[in-house]
């Protein structure tokens, strides 16, 4: 006869419910961290609308809309690696984990164009040519900085969790019947893209 | 012996093309963003970039974010936190819009 000790099953604990449900409120406190910052612009933009309707003209409309434009088909690209591995479809969502990767690396070498842009036009914090315009558009660009410079490092920071996801994919630590990391991951990258589609109206579509 | 794993992955497998759907409505919104920028409807402009925005992060948080697929407890505790942000805004706004000059 076997031993009854053989036939106990070895139990995985497992809480994937938990996992997301820690995710989100991680994402609470990015909220705290940005709602904050959105708190500032709108008492400064109050206070100096005239200021920052000037100082956004700087701000280049078109690469903007192509970098919202790059954003949410990364966010595409996202949800689709997490249905693609629900479909068993392994390689599928490695392309899709790899495709989201490069999209922000576009956005981020737009963005690095953009900064430079402005730093070389002296419209930087300190920068003397900034400090020749009104209070209300060095606290313009003091803002900008501030914020996109923080969206930025999230997207930075989210490229570098994706690409360990893929890694972690490929070893097979994220499987078809386990992908609560890939879409913990995946909730990080939607906010950093929920983030943007508010900056970019407010700091490039002021008129 | 056997592995035993609680699976508890809902069911819930999205197809792929709900999530094309949601994009495309994204990149229509976006267009339609800038370009109600280029028309001047004076403070009206900032309220419209506002909505449009809202509703791009709604279509985020409930298809990308799979909220629509999750438990109620999430949908309260986001609801939750944010009805608060949203109050504050909303005392923020109608403080400098009658009080401050």
């Amino acid at each position: 006869m076997s031993n009854p000790q053989e036939q106990a099953v070895i139990h995985v604990h497992r809480d994937d419910i938990g996992t997301r449900m820690g995710m989100w409120l991680f994402l609470f406190t990015e909220l705290l961290l940005f709602g904050g910052l959105f708190f500032l612009y709108s008492v400064y933009r109050f206070t100096h609308q005239q200021d920052f309707h000037i100082a956004a003209k700087e701000l280049n409309t078109l690469i903007g809309t192509f970098n919202t434009a790059i954003l949410l088909t990364s966010s595409l690209t996202m949800a689709l690696s997490i249905a693609a591995i629900q479909k068993r479809n392994i390689k599928l969502s490695m392309f899709f984990q790899f495709l989201t990767i490069l999209l922000a690396l576009g956005f981020m070498i737009n963005k690095y164009f953009e900064w430079m842009h402005h730093i070389s036009m002296g419209l930087y914090p300190g920068g003397d040519e900034l400090l020749s315009k009104g209070p209300g558009q060095i606290l313009f660009y003091g803002l900008y900085y501030t914020m996109t410079g923080l969206h930025g490092l999230h997207v930075v920071i989210g490229a570098i969790v994706i690409g360990t996801m893929t890694r972690f994919t490929a070893k097979g630590v994220i499987t078809p019947d386990n992908y609560v990391k890939l879409e913990a991951a995946g909730l990080y990258w939607h906010l950093v893209d929920i983030i943007w589609i508010f900056l970019f109206p407010l700091f490039y579509l002021i008129t | 012996m056997e592995k035993h794993a609680d699976h508890q992955h809902d069911k819930h497998v999205t197809n792929y093309g709900i999530y094309i759907l949601v994009w495309l409505a994204l990149m229509i919104l976006t267009g339609l963003t800038v370009t109600v920028a280029g028309i001047n409807f004076g403070q009206l402009t900032v309220t419209t970039a506002i909505v449009i925005a809202s509703v791009k992060s709604y279509l985020v948080l409930t298809i990308f974010m799979h909220l629509r697929a999750e438990q109620k407890a999430f949908r309260a505790f986001i609801g939750i936190a944010l009805f608060f942000i949203i109050i504050s805004f909303i005392l923020l706004f109608a403080d400098y819009s009658f009080y401050v000059r």
